[in-house]
Order: C-alpha cells, then sequence, then structure tokens
C-alpha cells in the first residue's frame, strides 16, 4: 500500500480543534552532497502547506528548507465542531502537490 | 565559467521579475504568493523587512517558545510558539543557519498563537519567534544548543 502523503489528526478541545499533522516530504536543503557522485542534491522542500475549514483559510504555512524532513505541524483554531473537515494541503518547489482531508472528532 | 554566470545571472532576473509580477515585492502579504526573496535572506534584518515589512521589534514576555536546551539532532528540532496575543502571523528564523528565516505561519481569525514543528538548525543558536500583532512586531528568543549540527553535509 502506498504511503499516505499526509496524516491528520483533528480533536475537539473545548471550543478548540486541535491539528496534528504529519506530511512525508525529503526536505531537502540543497546542502547535501550525494556520497557517490560528490554533486549537491538540489534542494526539494514543500513551499507552502494550507489548512482550510468550511472554506476559510485556517493557517497559511510558508516553509523554507530549515523545516525538518517529514514535517510535522500543529496548530489550534476556534469555530470547529465534532464532524467537521479539516483539508490540508501542500506544494512544493517542484511543483508537487497533495491533499487530504480528515473529520475532526 | 562564463555559461554557468550567464544562466545564473538569467536565472536570477527572471526569479525576480516572476516576483515582480507574483506581487512578492509588496509589504504586508503575508497570506500571498511564497515569500522567495526572505527565504533568501542572509540577514535577519532582511528577512524582516521582506516578510513583514519592519525590523521594529518589541520584546514580548507574553510569547513562550518550547524547545529543546540541547538537541542532539541538529536536523530535527521540534519547536512551539505560542502567545495569547491575537496573532496575525507567527514567524520563526534561527539566527545562525545559512538562511534565519525558517518557517512563517500566517494565521486565520479564529485560530489560536499556537504554532509547533520540527526545524533543522545548522548549529548552536537563537531561535527567535516573531508574533504580528495589531500590526506591531513582537519578538522572544531561545538560545538552543546544537550537538550535531541539521543543516546538510
Amino acid at each position: 500500500m502506498a504511503k499516505k502523503k499526509i496524516r491528520i489528526r483533528a480533536k475537539m478541545k473545548g471550543d478548540v480543534a486541535e491539528v496534528k499533522t504529519l506530511m512525508s516530504h525529503p526536505m531537502e536543503t540543497g546542502f547535501r552532497k550525494n556520497k557517490k557522485t560528490g554533486e549537491k542534491i538540489p534542494p526539494h522542500f514543500i513551499k507552502e502547506v494550507i489548512c482550510e475549514h468550511k472554506g476559510n483559510k485556517i493557517l497559511v504555512a510558508s516553509w523554507g528548507v530549515a523545516v525538518s524532513k517529514n514535517p510535522y505541524l500543529s496548530f489550534k483554531f476556534k469555530g470547529a465542531a465534532k464532524g467537521d473537515t479539516i483539508t490540508i494541503s501542500w506544494n512544493d518547489n517542484k511543483g508537487e502537490s497533495a491533499t487530504a482531508d480528515a473529520k475532526v472528532s | 565559467m562564463k555559461r554557468r554566470t550567464f544562466l545564473k545571472g538569467t536565472v536570477a532576473s527572471g526569479m525576480l521579475s516572476v516576483a515582480a509580477s507574483a506581487g512578492l515585492l509588496t509589504p504586508r502579504s503575508v497570506l500571498a504568493a511564497w515569500p522567495e526573496t526572505a527565504f533568501a535572506a542572509k540577514s535577519i534584518d532582511d528577512a524582516l523587512n521582506t516578510l513583514l515589512g519592519s525590523t521594529t521589534l518589541s520584546e514580548s514576555g507574553d510569547i513562550k517558545i518550547k524547545a529543546p536546551e540541547i538537541a542532539e539532532n541538529g536536523a530535527v528540532v521540534p519547536i512551539t510558539v505560542s502567545t495569547g496575543m491575537e496573532a496575525e502571523s507567527i514567524s520563526v528564523f534561527i539566527a545562525k543557519n545559512p538562511s534565519p528565516l525558517a518557517c512563517s505561519f500566517a494565521l486565520g481569525g479564529s485560530t489560536q498563537g499556537f504554532v509547533s514543528t520540527r526545524v533543522k538548525m545548522g548549529e548552536t543558536s537563537d531561535l527567535i519567534a516573531i508574533v504580528k500583532s495589531g500590526g506591531k512586531l513582537y519578538s522572544a528568543k531561545k538560545t538552543i544548543k546544537v550537538t550535531i549540527g541539521g543543516c546538510g553535509g
């Protein structure tokens, strides 16, 4: 089975929805060298992460190469309820993108 | 050598014109396109100016940085920045990284002043969190010791 690109956990804690997400991505800085060829491995990193809820942008993250590989992100917001859908998408410097959604529990 | 400099020049000017047309050179557009120039900036001041339009910071005790005192692995340093202020954005700078701006988060109206993520640090350095609230910039910092650098190589 293919590895899920974005894993999301969204839970209500009182009136605040707490969202935790883990994304699969190399987040290559461009500083590392290929050990065999000695060439620099080109940068490959997520530039933007957008979280949406009911058509609203809850959070827009702008990332550079300093965010760790397989990035973790957690944030909180009000105005959600159990059963609502949260959508998280990212796009990277190579034009790749991914999106996933989850229900708030 | 000549070819490389020529190509570099074309790419650089190309990027600038794309940046200009994408409105990246306009200040205060946090929710707009990806801030390329800010991420390329080599100094915190340059990054601050490009990203947030100012370098005027007020230190705030209402910004908490949760991060390890000593990061064993500089490639994965877990950090949490939280504040009780109504935050429009939270930005994280790592002073001694090749490019100090690590990440920036634009927060929606009902989003709390809280972000948690993991960053790379090349060496022991100050981690500076900047919160934009009410149009002003507030800052807090924490020194994180790094035993094995996480930038690469």
